[in-house]
């Protein structure tokens, strides 16, 4: 395309206060009586088909399954539509085709293996999972992480973030049929995902942030690939603006088409993008600080409409905030430890384990028996690249845990689909699941 | 940790070490403080009550909904001393983005205790509908039942599973290892 790049219309800088949605511009949607009728009605009336056996809300609807093999259902989501011809009428999403029993895994692993563990979860942006997970495991420590550990982390998961939004790129490309969208959101990622490579040793499931601090420091010349991966991705964006925000047949696509208002994404528990999208200005990093995120200067994006569009451009622009928050890392990350001096936690180097009794022992207790957590139960949250990431942890002073719980942003963001998708179409059905950003994995657990 | 609110951890973690944690009493129901964090702790007759009145005062998400089975660690600490200790423990995360009495965002946890054999709780979801999801995880999971939940059915595990597996007394799955020679 020629014409030169539209800026989001509907982009615009955080406002502390909730600003009410506007109108849904879907047509199909009927203005509700109550904000929340929708969510609170319980029988055929309502957007979630519960039951198979209640009677059909119009007549002539049919019941069609979608998924799980569905290859828009971003792994193996399912979901029941009931169909009045072309237009959904009632729909339900179906789970558990992933599930493999995470949380009961982590209850046979010590604290020091849980990250290799909770990492699998959200397999898009593992490092938040493992960030979460060795969050609460300090709460119940008790213990200080050292100021360049947190930057470290804060590095990282910006850098996921990146990874992540790309992801959502390519994939929401794919759905809506620009499949060449598909080809570049990949590429770049990849980009990022080199970078982490050379950082944490592996693309994915990285096991990198550990209870403590990380795992390892900053390989050298550090800096020169992450501003170098920075500035291939930054004008790569440029292209993507150019390639799909401006475009008509895109637009059309995604604006209105799955319109939810504020009200019943915060009576649906909905966090991350699509709760901004509606226009509320909601982000952990800015309004609940953890890590050092106030010492960043950083835009929280939010929509207006809440439409497949909003979500969209708010991820695309998410991409440039990530880009922005890597690049006062780079400049402002302190030195000093990546992980704590704790002997207890932290295992000792290899060096002294040749020449000291003590650090052998250290190492040995660490490694096969694990270290003890302090009984208590805490719950920690970081903002995901999906919304609020939670995890749940108690302990009985053994060293693993008796309860690990994940709050799974996906989990509770799907149950937005039946609203979203009622009175849409069957290919609009198709690009509100990729506005959504699931990832089963964390889903199912 | 790393959020400067918490800065007085080592505080609260010392003031848990005791039998019974400094107890007070918030929304009609005993409180604690853990870490820097608040701990409700209603009975079950006064969930929903509760429920209602936090949202009321500016609670606007249940953020997180979910069970603990005490099973093999019955006598835990934190608990105040009127609350007496059963067998589950359901654990709901509120949060207030801040309203006009209290500005600051703030969360709210609270801790009901589900008897073992009587495995029920009211359902928050006329209050937060967004819990739906993660009362059917539990329910799938804990075999607590909801009373009073449009759907209340298994949501992880197949419809026609036996158990709940979450249960600290539902074996881990695995494939016994045989070494030569060694009893089996």
């Amino acid at each position: 395309m020629s014409a030169p790049a539209v800026a989001p219309a509907s982009i615009t800088e955080a406002v502390p206060a909730a600003v009410p949605a506007a109108p849904p511009a879907s047509p199909a949607v009927a203005s509700p009586a109550s904000p929340l009728s929708r969510v609170l009605s319980r029988d055929n009336s309502s957007p979630v088909l519960r039951d198979l056996n209640t009677a059909p809300s119009k007549e002539g609807t049919m019941v069609v399954n979608m998924g799980p093999q569905h290859p828009s259902t971003h792994g193996v989501l399912r979901l029941l539509l009931e169909l009045d011809g072309e237009v959904v009428v009632r729909s339900k999403p179906v789970i558990g085709y992933l599930h493999t029993g995470m949380e009961k895994t982590g209850e046979t692993l010590t604290f020091l293996q849980g990250p290799t563990n909770v990492t699998r979860m959200d397999y898009a942006s593992p490092l938040f999972n493992e960030l979460v997970f060795c969050m609460a495991t300090e709460e119940l420590l008790g213990l200080e992480i050292p100021p360049r550990a947190v930057w470290i982390r804060m590095l990282l998961c910006e850098l996921n973030r990146m990874s992540s939004h790309l992801l959502f790129q390519a994939t929401n490309g794919m759905d809506i049929g620009a499949v060449s969208m598909m080809l570049y959101g990949w590429r770049e990622r990849e980009e990022v995902l080199r970078l982490l490579e050379k950082i944490t040793g592996l693309r994915m499931n990285h096991n990198y942030i550990r209870p403590g601090g990380v795992a390892a420091d900053l390989p050298d010349g550090w800096q020169q690939d992450t501003l170098g991966v920075c500035d291939l991705v930054e004008p790569r964006l440029e292209e993507y603006d150019t390639l799909l925000t401006g475009q008509p047949i895109w637009r059309e696509r995604l604006q209105g088409v799955g319109a939810i208002s504020t009200d019943e994404c915060l009576a649906l528990g909905v966090t991350g993008p699509i709760l901004r999208s509606t226009g509320y200005a909601w982000d952990l990093r800015r309004n609940m600080g953890y890590l050092a995120y106030d010492e960043v200067e950083f835009d929280v994006l939010c929509g207006s409409f809440g439409d497949c569009f909003d979500r969209y451009a708010i991820r695309l622009n998410e991409i440039r905030e990530s880009i922005r928050i890597v690049r006062q890392i780079v400049e402002k990350i302190p030195l000093g430890d990546y992980r704590t001096q704790d002997k207890k936690i932290t295992p000792p180097p290899r060096a002294r384990i040749d020449e000291s009794m003590e650090a052998l022992i250290h190492h040995f207790k660490i490694f096969t028996e694990g270290f003890k957590v302090p009984e208590g139960e805490v719950y920690t949250a970081v903002e995901s690249p999906r919304g609020e990431l939670g995890c749940y942890l108690v302990s009985d002073g053994s060293s693993k845990p008796m309860r690990l719980h994940i709050r799974a942003p996906s989990f509770v963001n799907l149950q937005t689909l039946p609203y979203m998708m009622e009175g849409a179409l069957v290919a609009d059905a198709v690009a509100i699941i990729s506005s959504v950003d699931p990832i089963m994995g964390e889903v199912d657990r | 940790m790393e959020d400067p609110n918490h800065s007085d951890t080592h505080e609260a973690s010392a003031a848990q070490v005791g039998d019974h944690p400094e107890a007070s009493e918030a929304y009609g129901v005993p409180m604690v403080q853990v870490r820097g964090q608040l701990v409700l702790h209603p009975s079950r007759a006064d969930l929903l009550d509760l429920a209602a009145t936090l949202k009321a005062d500016g609670f606007v998400q249940c953020v997180d909904l979910c069970a603990v089975d005490y099973l093999t660690h019955p006598q835990r600490q934190g608990l105040p001393a009127d609350v007496s200790a059963e067998r589950f423990e359901m654990v709901a995360c509120f949060i207030s983005h801040g309203s006009q009495s209290a500005p600051a965002p703030r969360r709210l946890r609270a801790r009901v205790q589900v008897p073992q054999d009587d495995p029920v709780l009211p359902s928050l979801c006329d209050v937060y509908p967004g819990v739906e999801n993660m009362e059917r995880e539990i329910y799938d999971m804990f075999g607590i039942v909801f009373e009073n939940h449009p759907d209340m059915s298994r949501i992880l595990m197949p419809d026609e599973w036996d158990g709940h597996p979450l249960r600290r007394d539902y074996a881990v799955g695995q494939v016994p290892v045989q070494f030569k020679g060694a009893p089996s």
